[in-house]
This record gives C-alpha cells, sequence and structure tokens, in this order.
C-alpha cells in the first residue's frame, strides 16, 4: 500500500482532477444555495443527510473513493473486460423494465437502497469503453462500412432501451459518440448530414410543411439550373440533387409528423415546439366540447411546460454582471425555477454569480474539455484516444444542451450539468469516466495496445 | 493510424469553442443586455408591502379626541390549511350555513389562491370578534384574526366636520395618479378627513419581502435594509367645541337647518352644526356600506353638510350689512329716519313691500324693529348716489361692499364642498333683462335680504365676526394647529387677519346698537341670556320649493358679549315657519349660554333645551318622500335600489363641490332642473320674490339629490 501510493500521485493528469474537483465544488455550492433557506440550522442539516446538499456532499466523498480505487486497480482491467461490462449495462437496462423504479414517468432507475442507479447514464461508460475497444482492435479498418455500421450499432442499442424507458433526453445522449468515430475517420458526410437533418428538423418545426416543401423544390430548381453545365459532364449531379429534394420532402412531410406523433410522447413534442415557439401542430382536433374543455385545462398545463424555461430564464436574466450575490437569488430562494437542484442548477449560479460566474464556469468546461482533446492526442494507443474523445464528446454534449435548455436554446430534455447536478447516478458516471481515462492516461507509457 | 485524421482534432477543439462562445454570448445577452428578466424577477421574486400608518387624531379645544382610531379584526383564511377545521362551529359563530361557506371559499381560492391568506369576514363585529375570540384555538391554523386600524368617534358628534373616510374608487385614483393611492385603500371623502387627508394619512412605510413560487412571503429582503418605516399621521388640533357641538346638534334634532359659531377674534370655528347629522361611527364599522344607503336614501340629506354646501337668502339677517353701507356711503346718518305707513312705496306701483311696524324709525329702531321700509330707502339711496353715472356702477359699489363682508365669493374655510353663495352683480342683471332695462326697483327685495341674494350659513356666521370685530376677521377654520409643524402650509392662509375696508368704529357702535335692542326688546328677544349683552339680527326667510311657497326659514345671527366679543353665531332652522325670533333666537341664546357661561344650569333653560330638541319642524315634504321611499322600496327589489344609491352616493358626496362634479353629471342635473321648471316663472306672482326662477333653482337644487 505504502509502496504504491506513489504510483497514484505520478504521472497523474492533475490539471483535469483540480478541474473535476473545483467544478464539482461549484456544484455543491449551488445545490446548496439552492436548498439553504437563512433560518435553517446549517450543521444540523448537514449531518441528517435529509437535504440534498449534505447528501451531495456524501456522493462526492463516495466518488472520490471510488476515484481513488480506479486510480489503484491495474489500466488493463478496462482493456480486457469492455465487451462483458458491455453487456451487463445491456442486462442492466432491460432488467429496469422488471424491477424498475418509477421516478417521474420513467421506468429507468434500479433502487439500491442507498440511491438510485439510472443504467442509462452508467452504460455511457460501458459504451464508450466498448466503442474504444471495438475501434483498437487490429482487425477493424474504420476506412470500411462494414466497421461503421458496427461501430454505430454499439453505440445505439443503448437508445433503443432508452426510448422504450421513455428517456428520450437521455438517448440523445449516444449520438456524442459520433464525435470520436469522426476523429478515427468516420467520413464527414455523415456528420454533415446528420447537421443538415438537424437544420431541416429545426426549419420544419418553424415552418409549415407546404411552404418548406415549396421552398425546397424552388433550391432543387436553382441548383440544377446553376449546374447546367457540370451535370453536362456528370450526370450523377442531377440524380443526387433531385434524391436529396425527394428525401428532404419525405422527412418534412411524413417522417417528422409521424415521428412527432408516434414516437415521441405528447410532451415531448411540446416541449420541442414550446422551444420554437409554436403550438405543437400535430395534437388531434378537438372533436366535441368535451375535448373543448379538457383541451382548455391542458392549455394551463402546457403553459406550465413552458414555465420551465420562462423561470429558468427570469433566474438567469435577473443575475445581471455580478449576480445576486450568494444565497441572495429571490428566484432561487423563492423556489421559482422548478428541478432547480438537478437540471436546472445552473440557474441559481447564473443568479447568484452572475455574467461572470457563468463565464467562469463555461471557461471551466472548456478547458476541462480541451485538456481531454489535449490528453487523448498524446495517446499511443488507439483505444484510449477513442475512450477520450468519448468521453470529451459526452461531457460537451451533456454542457451544451443543458446550459442551452437553461437559456432557451434548446429544448427541455432533461440532461444533467455534469458534476454540477445534483445525483448519486450522474455524478458517479462523470466521476468513473473520468478517473478511468485519468488512469489510462497515467498508464500511457506503459503499454502500447 | 492514418495521418490525415489529425486535424480533426482541430476541428473539434474550434467545435468546442464555436458553441461555448454562442452560449456566452447568449447569456451576455440574457444577463447584461436585457434589462426585462430583472424587472421580471423583481415583480414576482419580491413584495413591496405597504405599511399603513394609524391616521391623525383630531382634538376639540380642550384638547378631547374627537377623531381617533380603534382596532377592529378582520377574520383571514388561509384555503389549504382548513383541513379538519370545525366548519360546523365557525358557521355558527358567523351564523352562515356549510353550504354559504363552501361557496364563499371556492371563491376566495379561485379570487387569491390556495395557499394565500384571504379576508373571510372583514371588520366583525364586536358580538362575533367575543365569540371568535375564545375558540379561536379551534379554527386555527386555517382561520385566525388580523387587526386593522379604524376610525372611532369617542363622541359620535360632528359628524359632517370631521368627514368619513372610504375606499377609494377609480374615480378617485384617476384624480389622485402619483399619490400613492391603490385600490382597496382608503382616503377621507368628506369633512377634515378629506381636506387634511395629506396630513392625516402619514407617511406610507415599505417593507420588501421575498415571494415564493405560491405568492407567499417569505422573509425580509436583506433583513429589512431597504425597507422605510411608515410615519404616523400629524393630529389636528381644532378650535371646535365639542360639548358645545353636541348642545347644537340637540337643538336642531328634527330639524332641517344649521349652527355656526366662530371664535371672532381667531376665526375659529367653535361648532358646526347641519341638521340632520348622523352618527359619525355609522360609517366606520362593518354595517358600514348598509348605513351609508340608508343615509344617502334618506331625503333630509343627513350627509350633506348644510353649513356650507346649503345656501339660502339672508332675510333681514342682511340689514346689518345694508346699514354699514348706507352709513358709510353717507346716505344715512344714524339720525336718519324713514317712516313706515305699511308699505314700501319707492318704486310706486307693484306690489309694495310690506312692513310690519307703522312709524317712523331711525338706523337704530329699524334695526331692532327690522323695518323693511327703512333699508329700502336705504339701499335706493345707495343704488341711485347721483355719484355713480349708472345703476351699472352702483350696484358694482354695493357688490364691493359685500365682497368685503365676505359673501359672493368662497371664504376658504377648511371645510370641503364649500358654496359660493351669490351677490348679484350687474352682469347678472344684464343677463337676465338686459343692459338699461333694470333699475334698484327691479330688484328691491335685495335691500332685505331676498331676491337675488344667497349667502351659506358660514358666509353670515363671518359676517357676524366682521362686524363684532368692527371691520376685520379671519378667514374662518376648523383647524387651529398640526402636531408636528404645518408642513404643507395649508394653516397660513387662517392666521392673517382680514381688514378689506376701513369702516370708522363709530358706524359699528351705531349697529352694535340696533343688534343689542334687537335681542334687548325687538324682535330677537328670545336669544335673551342673563347677564350677556348679546348683539342680533333676526331673519325670516320666505322661500319657493319648485316654484310652490314654502314655510319661512327662520334665521338668526349675532354676536356676545357686545364688548370684547368671543362668540359670532348664527342659526338657520330650515321652513319652521312663523318667525326667525321664534326657533333660530332661543337656539342662539342657547348656544351662547352654554359658550359663555361653560354650562347650562338654570333648570328653566335645561327644559327649554329639552323641549326645543323635542320640537319637530321637519317640513311636511320630507315624510312625503319618505313614505314615496318606502312603498317604492317594496315595491322593487330593495337590494338593488340600495346597491344602485350606494353608487350614487358615493359620487354625490365625493364630488359634491361644483367644480368637482363630473360633466356628465352636472349636465344630467341641468337637465333635471329644466324638466322640473318647464315654465319661465313670471317676475309678478311676488311683489316681495319679483325675481323667482333664480330663487327656485337654487332651493330645488339640493332637492335634485333626492329623487329616488
Amino acid at each position: 500500500m505504502y509502496e504504491k501510493k506513489p504510483i497514484i500521485s505520478t504521472d497523474k493528469d492533475w490539471a483535469l482532477i483540480w478541474l473535476y474537483a473545483i467544478i464539482a465544488s461549484i456544484g455543491l455550492v449551488c445545490i446548496f444555495s439552492v436548498e439553504f433557506r437563512a433560518n435553517d440550522d446549517l450543521i444540523k442539516s448537514l449531518f441528517a443527510f435529509k437535504k440534498n446538499y449534505s447528501k451531495q456532499l456524501v456522493y462526492l466523498i463516495a466518488c472520490a473513493v471510488i476515484a481513488i480505487f480506479i486510480l489503484l486497480t491495474d489500466s488493463k482491467l478496462f482493456t480486457a473486460t469492455p465487451n462483458i461490462l458491455y453487456v451487463v449495462g445491456i442486462l442492466l437496462m432491460i432488467a429496469t423494465f422488471f424491477i424498475g423504479k418509477n421516478v417521474n414517468g420513467s421506468r429507468s432507475w434500479i433502487p439500491l437502497g442507498f440511491m438510485n442507479l439510472q443504467p442509462v447514464e452508467t452504460c455511457k461508460i460501458f459504451t464508450a469503453l466498448a466503442l474504444a475497444k471495438y475501434l483498437s482492435r487490429n482487425d477493424t479498418d474504420f476506412s470500411k462500412h462494414k466497421s461503421h455500421l458496427i461501430a454505430a450499432g454499439i453505440c445505439f442499442l443503448p437508445i433503443v432501451f432508452s426510448l422504450l424507458q421513455n428517456e428520450t433526453g437521455l438517448a440523445l445522449v449516444y449520438f456524442a459518440f459520433l464525435l470520436p468515430m469522426y476523429r478515427e475517420g468516420l467520413p464527414p458526410i455523415y456528420l454533415i448530414l446528420g447537421f443538415s437533418l438537424g437544420v431541416l428538423l429545426v426549419v420544419t418545426l418553424l415552418l409549415p410543411a407546404i411552404q418548406l416543401i415549396i421552398a425546397l423544390s424552388v433550391i432543387a430548381v436553382l441548383m440544377l439550373y446553376a449546374l447546367k453545365r457540370k451535370m453536362k459532364r456528370d450526370k450523377s449531379i442531377a440524380l443526387v440533387i433531385i434524391s436529396a429534394w425527394a428525401l428532404s420532402c419525405l422527412f418534412v412531410g411524413i417522417m417528422v409528423p409521424f415521428i412527432f406523433k408516434n414516437v415521441f410522447q405528447k410532451y415531448q413534442a411540446d416541449r420541442i415546439f414550446s422551444m420554437v415557439g409554436r403550438d405543437n401542430p400535430f395534437v388531434e382536433k378537438a372533436m366535441d366540447d368535451a375535448t373543448v374543455d379538457i383541451k382548455a385545462v391542458k392549455k394551463g398545463k402546457d403553459d406550465k411546460e413552458n414555465y420551465n424555461v420562462k423561470q429558468s430564464k427570469i433566474a438567469i436574466g435577473s443575475g445581471g454582471i455580478f449576480g445576486k450575490g450568494f444565497l441572495k437569488g429571490t428566484q432561487t430562494q423563492g423556489d421559482f425555477v422548478p428541478e432547480q437542484h438537478t437540471d436546472f442548477i445552473f440557474t441559481s449560479l447564473g443568479e447568484n454569480f452572475g455574467f461572470v460566474g457563468c463565464t467562469i464556469l463555461m471557461v471551466l468546461y472548456l478547458a476541462m474539455l480541451l485538456r481531454i482533446v489535449m490528453i487523448a492526442e498524446r495517446q499511443r494507443s488507439t483505444f484510449s484516444r477513442v475512450y477520450a474523445y468519448s468521453v470529451a464528446a459526452i461531457i460537451f454534449f451533456h454542457v451544451a444542451i443543458n446550459i442551452c435548455m437553461t437559456i432557451g436554446l434548446a429544448p427541455v430534455i432533461g440532461i444533467t450539468l455534469p458534476l454540477m447536478s445534483y445525483g448519486g447516478s450522474s455524478l458517479l458516471t462523470f466521476t468513473i469516466l473520468i478517473f478511468i481515462l485519468i488512469k489510462l492516461d497515467a498508464d500511457r507509457q506503459m503499454v502500447l495496445r | 493510424m492514418p495521418v490525415f485524421n489529425d486535424s480533426r482534432k482541430n476541428v473539434i477543439k474550434i467545435a468546442f469553442v464555436a458553441l461555448f462562445v454562442i452560449i456566452v454570448i447568449r447569456l451576455f445577452t440574457l444577463q447584461v443586455i436585457t434589462s426585462k428578466y430583472k424587472t421580471l424577477a423583481e415583480d414576482q421574486g419580491m413584495f413591496r408591502k405597504v405599511v399603513y400608518p394609524d391616521r391623525g387624531i383630531i382634538f376639540d379645544r380642550h384638547k378631547n379626541a374627537i377623531l381617533e382610531n380603534t382596532v377592529i379584526s378582520d377574520l383571514m383564511v388561509t384555503p389549504n390549511k382548513l383541513k379538519g377545521i370545525d366548519t360546523f362551529g365557525i358557521c355558527e359563530i358567523l351564523q352562515i350555513d356549510t353550504a354559504q361557506f363552501k361557496k364563499k371559499i371556492i371563491e376566495l381560492i379561485i379570487k387569491n389562491g390556495r395557499s394565500r391568506p384571504s379576508v373571510f369576514e372583514p371588520l366583525l363585529s364586536e358580538e362575533k370578534m367575543a365569540k371568535l375570540n375564545e375558540s379561536m384555538y379551534r379554527f386555527a391554523p386555517g382561520f385566525y384574526l388580523q387587526e386593522r386600524s379604524v376610525r372611532k368617534f369617542p363622541y359620535d358628534a360632528a359628524a359632517n366636520v370631521l368627514g368619513y373616510t372610504a375606499e377609494v374608487d377609480t374615480n378617485f385614483l384617476k384624480k389622485h395618479p402619483g399619490e400613492g393611492y391603490v385600490a382597496g385603500d382608503y382616503a377621507g371623502m368628506t369633512g377634515l378627513e378629506r381636506s387634511y387627508e395629506k396630513v392625516l394619512m402619514g407617511e406610507r412605510g415599505i417593507e420588501y419581502w421575498k415571494r415564493d413560487n405560491k405568492n407567499r412571503l417569505t422573509e425580509r429582503l436583506e433583513h429589512g435594509d431597504y425597507d422605510t418605516a411608515a410615519v404616523a399621521g400629524q393630529n389636528l388640533y381644532t378650535s371646535l367645541d365639542i360639548e358645545l357641538q353636541e348642545l347644537g346638534e340637540k337643538l336642531m334634532q328634527n330639524k332641517l337647518g344649521s349652527i355656526v359659531a366662530i371664535d371672532p377674534r381667531t376665526g375659529g370655528i367653535l361648532a358646526m352644526v347641519s341638521a340632520p347629522t348622523y352618527q359619525p361611527n355609522y360609517l366606520t364599522g362593518s354595517e358600514r356600506r348598509k348605513h351609508f344607503s340608508e343615509l344617502f336614501l334618506n331625503p333630509a340629506l343627513p350627509l350633506l353638510n348644510r353649513t356650507v354646501s346649503a345656501s339660502y337668502s339672508p332675510g333681514s339677517t342682511f340689514k346689518t350689512l345694508q346699514a354699514l353701507i348706507g352709513l358709510h356711503e353717507g346716505v344715512i346718518t344714524t339720525d336718519t329716519r324713514f317712516s313706515c305707513a305699511g308699505a314700501f312705496y319707492g318704486c310706486g306701483g307693484g306690489r309694495p313691500m310690506r312692513c310690519l311696524d307703522f312709524g317712523t324709525f331711525d338706523l337704530r329702531e329699524a334695526i331692532t324693529i327690522s323695518d323693511n321700509t327703512y333699508f329700502a330707502n336705504v339701499m335706493q339711496r345707495v343704488i341711485n348716489n347721483p355719484k355713480f353715472p349708472n345703476v351699472d356702477s352702483a350696484l358694482y359699489h354695493w357688490d364691493r361692499y359685500m365682497y368685503n363682508f365676505g359673501l359672493g365669493h368662497k371664504l376658504g374655510v377648511d371645510v370641503p364642498s364649500e358654496k359660493t353663495g351669490n351677490i348679484p352683480t350687474p352682469k347678472y342683471f344684464n343677463k337676465i333683462y338686459g343692459q338699461g332695462h333694470w333699475n334698484f326697483c327691479t330688484f328691491r327685495s335685495v335691500s332685505i335680504g331676498q331676491g337675488e341674494v344667497d349667502v351659506t350659513p358660514l358666509q353670515v356666521a363671518n359676517e357676524m365676526a366682521y362686524i363684532a370685530n368692527k371691520g376685520w376677521y379671519y378667514t374662518p377654520h376648523v383647524v387651529d394647529s398640526i402636531d408636528g409643524g404645518d408642513k404643507l402650509g395649508s394653516l397660513s392662509k387662517y392666521k392673517k387677519k382680514i381688514r378689506p375696508m376701513e369702516i370708522p368704529d363709530s358706524i359699528f357702535n351705531a349697529v352694535h346698537d340696533g343688534m343689542q335692542g334687537v335681542v334687548d326688546k325687538g324682535t330677537g328677544a328670545g336669544a335673551k341670556v342673563k347677564d350677556i349683552v348679546i348683539c342680533g339680527k333676526t331673519g325670516t326667510v320666505e322661500n319657493y320649493y319648485r316654484g310652490v311657497k314654502q314655510q319661512n326659514h327662520s334665521f338668526f345671527c349675532g354676536f356676545a358679549p357686545r364688548d370684547n366679543p368671543t362668540i359670532a353665531i348664527m342659526c338657520v332652522v330650515e321652513n319652521s315657519g312663523r318667525f326667525g325670533g321664534t326657533y333660530a333666537a332661543p337656539i342662539v341664546g342657547l348656544m351662547i349660554e352654554k359658550y359663555l357661561k361653560d354650562s347650562i344650569v338654570d333648570k328653566a333653560r335645561i327644559e327649554r333645551v329639552e323641549q326645543l330638541s323635542k320640537l319637530n319642524l321637519m317640513p311636511p315634504r320630507i315624510f312625503v318622500e319618505l313614505r314615496k321611499q318606502d312603498s317604492l322600496r317594496h315595491s322593487k327589489d330593495s337590494a338593488y335600489l340600495l346597491a344602485k344609491g350606494f353608487i350614487k352616493l358615493i359620487r354625490d358626496t365625493v364630488g359634491i363641490d361644483d367644480d368637482q362634479l363630473d360633466k356628465e353629471d352636472l349636465e344630467k342635473a341641468n337637465k333635471e332642473k329644466r324638466n322640473q321648471q318647464p315654465v319661465k316663472e313670471n317676475p309678478k306672482t311676488d311683489a316681495l320674490l319679483p325675481n323667482e326662477k333664480n330663487k327656485q333653482s337654487k332651493d330645488s337644487l339640493p332637492s335634485n339629490k333626492k329623487q329616488p
């Protein structure tokens, strides 16, 4: 034990560890400011473990223990077991259908007594390891379509279970794995396609289908006209444009309505539309007076969907440049922002510490991401590099979506802010993700995999 | 490992940085540029709680509180804490059934939400209060009592002088923008409560509270560092003598009319009785709305302050002023004699102005016996004085005197709704008769205080103070001083001695002689008080109501004691019949006795008080209208009438001043007036009143308001 200690402290990426510690502490302070009231007895509530901040403190200590444990293990463990771990993760997700606990309408939690485990969260670790394992195999040639499909299969299998569990938001996170795949040679056309699909989706939400189809047709005709000369040389261009046009129209006219009617829950569709400021056009029209009444009642509920974002924006916006000061935020103290300790924890930072505080946090996250990219690029093994990029991608996706959703740039899809949000599952997942990376990085000189 | 992929790390880095920059820019607009969210946050996260200070207390001249504050409780309810509460018990105490109870709770939830306290029953009566107090533990925590400061009148007197407070309406809010009133506030509506509103209301404090998502107040913002404390209203010290006021109100029971008593040395009003009056505590408690409607619908107009808002022809009390003018103009001397041969024939034919006592009188005697012919001659001499080129300038000159005596314009008393009265001007007659088509004979009845001249009781009392002081007066006022200083300067005008013109004392002495004679041996003998030299003048005022001649008004005005006078007083009993000396004079006598001797001890005099207070001189038309109203109330839905009356009442009592009446209301009133007088009355109907048109409109104006 004594001899091993130097091993922990040497060659660890202390910058990343410090960033981890700082962000996690800021998170604890924010959770504290959400729950603490001026007349609470600090000592008493801290040790009663009834309050979220005291529980989060316990989780942090637990995470620190686990982090040390990871650093003490042999890094070969992570290169040898990904396939088994991945299968265990998938099995855990399936298990939720039988022993799952219903929390806020989704049966995605497994009660462990002292905390609730969300397999979708933890499965991210296993997926990252499995993807790294697959891509680092000697017989994987990532320039072939077959290997693209297999890699995509590894990443997107959890999405299926996650969708079945009504956890659309968490499912989306798995799209983050496109980033390491891109780094390993996935043709950019996939990302471009994905990106334009996203743009098309947003435009579809903003405009009525007929107008959009007309606009698409006009663009297609113009492009055909502009590329007239080139087409004479290469007929396939025309084919590409026409098929793209046809696919887009199909997407706009049939796919999106289908997805919104059948795949998404009504509340999810409502949220997405509330973000772009429109009523959900895919709701069945009311037929008789009774349903009109129900609709009127629901109208109030729809306002509630907007309520979260509105309150979140008010809380952040009222912070000003320097914020109202620690524990002085009226919106936070008045419990105006729902779910403030979990998904909307950023609002408490925004209100109490203002633009300066928010910017500092953003810089910290960016530093963490760039640090991980730097770590990734200094790895000799593909396994470590892919894993590192996976970690960066997951963190980036979480931070970007979560903060965009609190400031009204993204729909509310219930994903946490890494290391900040209250909750053992999320904190544990990111701790393990980061510390496996640190362990792999520490051992980068050891073996060439 | 393919080398070409190496550049992709930069793409990824750029993507990271780009998105973070977008987020920071968005945060910048949200937090630094836009201020919308800050106000939104203040609106919902902060609550400005207005702390109402106690209104100022009003004291009389002997430092007795005549208007103070007391505490009444509101029963408050928090609907979401009602579980397990003894509903039956509370229903029993409040005398409602459970269905009503449920309905009320649901209404409150809709109005105010489930978790915020709302008023279940405001201003609990003493009986309910007592019952609730002993069993409140059964209804806690859903119900609780919240104390509230309410006005209280310890003497239950001087209602119309002190006025009342009421909830402000939208009209009021429109007229007083930027003064911090919000709907639901109380403000003075009449009397001193209204004219000294700014002094009495004090300064409101503001407490900043944090508010949570259910709109509950949680704690003080920054431990109250931004709060401003409420400053209690300033107390008012008045010149009123509450016992004198009470005596006056007792004497005027069952009568229409008013008494005004002024201390001529200071202009301070000692008593201001408007009859009928009401018990001011009627308009403070839980039943206030009901009482309000009752008072409003009463055809005797108890809410009208007749001392300043009603005007009458002054009748013979005007002769004292005519004597002053005649003497000062030099058209007569104290020894000038005119004879009464039964009537005034100075204008030749037509219907002559009668005089009652035959004989030849000098000035003093003429005042004493109230000789019409004498003063008709005096005024004829003033108007037809050859030093004036025409009757216009002569009348104008005469008007100047009257204005200087305090008539024909608002005196500026600190009781609201003062009327101007009327002193006929050349312009006024030109309008009616046309330039050059009128002369003294046209308005000869003005010489004896009938016809076109109109005065308020306050103006008469002030005129008595003027005569008593031999040529000066202070603007009459109720409030002498303000506790803590007169910050708004509202009292400065009452500290200025007004001496509009120089009239030698000898002239006043002659008039005083005549007025002393009135009480000693003349028409006003009823006012006599043992050991006190009183100067007075009676008046018997003929009047018309909607073109029909009514019983005479009984007037008496005077001052006492003659040397160094300390009280100037006037009394009018409307439609009493008989003469000024019959009713008004004894009332004034008793008032003077009470004030100067501090109390009425003599048994016979006490009996006289009782006798006078029991005397019912209400004109029959009041009873007729009361009966009409009763039958109307039976035939129509009474609640509807009451509600309607209540709405109209607020308008009428708040805006009784002509200049404050809504234009719409004025038009309506005019239309009514026109409808009531379809025929332009012939001036020939009565010689005493050559121009009745004016008279009628004036008499019928207050009556318009009591039409149901």
